[in-house]
């Protein structure tokens, strides 16, 4: 098959181009894009991108694979290749550092700024903060995010503003704590909120539904922020 | 907390509230003005402009004019800080476009009151 991949060494090539490598696959099973990959830095071993766990819980190989983003390690080919050919890109909208290794400050930036830990300003119980079955069931769908970025690239509010709308993943995040019942500083992280861009750039497109590797659902947790920021202000 | 002195109201959720409510006002106008072209009798002249001359029927023109100044600013307003990236253009895009609406505020209600 036709393996069309991004190459970019910003020591060596002047711009970033596209190299095509005809490659077997071989016979048996269907591997996954990362055993794909694995096979081309066999070829050539200056080919980067990263990768650690290898089964979808690090999030570290997000990359646009024929146009959607996904993780190489749980991407099999027959789910991605089209007509014997396969096109390999970074994640769109972050800077590249080389080939399919992308500089993932801006997307870190974001979910810091929504503060991603427990805030609780009453003294801490001798073992626990406990929760009830249901208080820890509002988490389901929302602490699963393993941060791969797959969703905030897909996302055209986050590439025209990368630096002032959170984004999908981030979002996620925010409500993750805001939705958490040990955590008592909701007022303070709805204020941070409340501008025309962290939150409300949010078009509801939801490409960041269509995309998430965990199947999460960004959008609807945008969609209960913005519910919480209008019963605080009605 | 990203800070802004162009949007509307400076709150995202206040503009995005506007932006809902004057949708709404602007569809009811939509469906009226249908409404009242494709199923009144034949149109004449005396009768379109006694349309306008009761004081409802202005209100509710007035509403409606006023909700596609606010919602056009804060749709071009969007659309703006998305796609032009220079500081210096984007300023002057959102300058004609608040000029050019205020203008057509002001004519909208000169039109309105002078039939
Ligand atoms: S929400 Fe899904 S796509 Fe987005 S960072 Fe988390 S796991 Fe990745
Ligand atoms: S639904 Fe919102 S956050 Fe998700 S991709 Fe669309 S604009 Fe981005
Ligand atoms: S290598 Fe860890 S998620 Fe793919």
């Amino acid at each position: 098959m036709l393996v069309s991949v991004y190459r970019y060494n910003p020591e060596t090539d002047d711009a970033p181009y596209m190299q095509d490598i005809h490659i077997d696959i071989p016979g048996g099973k269907d591997i996954m894009v990362l055993d794909l990959l694995q096979l081309l830095k066999d070829k050539d071993p200056s080919m980067a991108y990263r990768r650690s766990c290898r089964e979808g819980v690090c999030g570290s190989d997000g990359m646009n694979m024929n146009g959607k983003n996904g993780l190489a390690c749980i991407t099999p080919l027959s789910a991605v290749v089209e007509k014997d050919k396969l096109v390999l890109r970074p994640l769109p909208g972050l800077p590249v550092v080389r080939d399919l290794v992308v500089d993932m400050g801006q997307f870190y930036k974001q979910y810091e700024k929504i503060k991603p830990f427990l805030i609780n300003d009453t003294p801490a119980p001798a073992i626990e903060r406990l929760q009830s079955p249901e208080e820890r069931a509002e988490l389901d769908g929302l602490y699963e995010c393993i941060l791969c970025a797959c969703c905030s690239t897909a996302c055209p509010s986050f590439w025209w503003n990368p630096d002032k709308f959170v984004g999908p993943s981030g979002l996620l995040q925010a409500y993750r704590f805001l939705a958490d019942s040990r955590d008592t500083a909701t007022r303070e992280r709805l204020a941070e909120l409340d501008d025309p861009f962290s939150v409300f750039r949010c078009h509801g497109i939801m490409n960041c539904v269509s995309v998430c590797p965990k199947g999460l659902n960004p959008t609807k947790a945008i969609g209960k922020i913005r519910n919480m920021l209008l019963q605080q202000a009605t | 907390m990203v800070t802004s002195i162009t949007s509307f109201g400076r709150s995202g959720l206040y503009d995005w509230m506007v932006q809902r409510v004057t949708a709404v006002v602007l569809v009811a106008y939509a469906v009226f003005m249908i409404f009242y072209l494709a199923f009144g009798d034949e149109l004449t002249f005396e009768q379109w402009k006694g349309l306008f001359d009761g004081t409802a029927m202005r209100i509710f023109t007035l509403l409606a004019l006023l909700s596609m100044a606010a919602h056009a600013w804060i749709g071009l307003w969007s659309v703006s800080t998305d796609y032009i990236k220079p500081t210096g253009a984007r300023f002057l895009f959102q300058s004609v476009c608040g000029l050019l609406t205020f203008i057509y505020v002001v004519w909208g209600i000169q039109i309105l009151w002078g039939i």
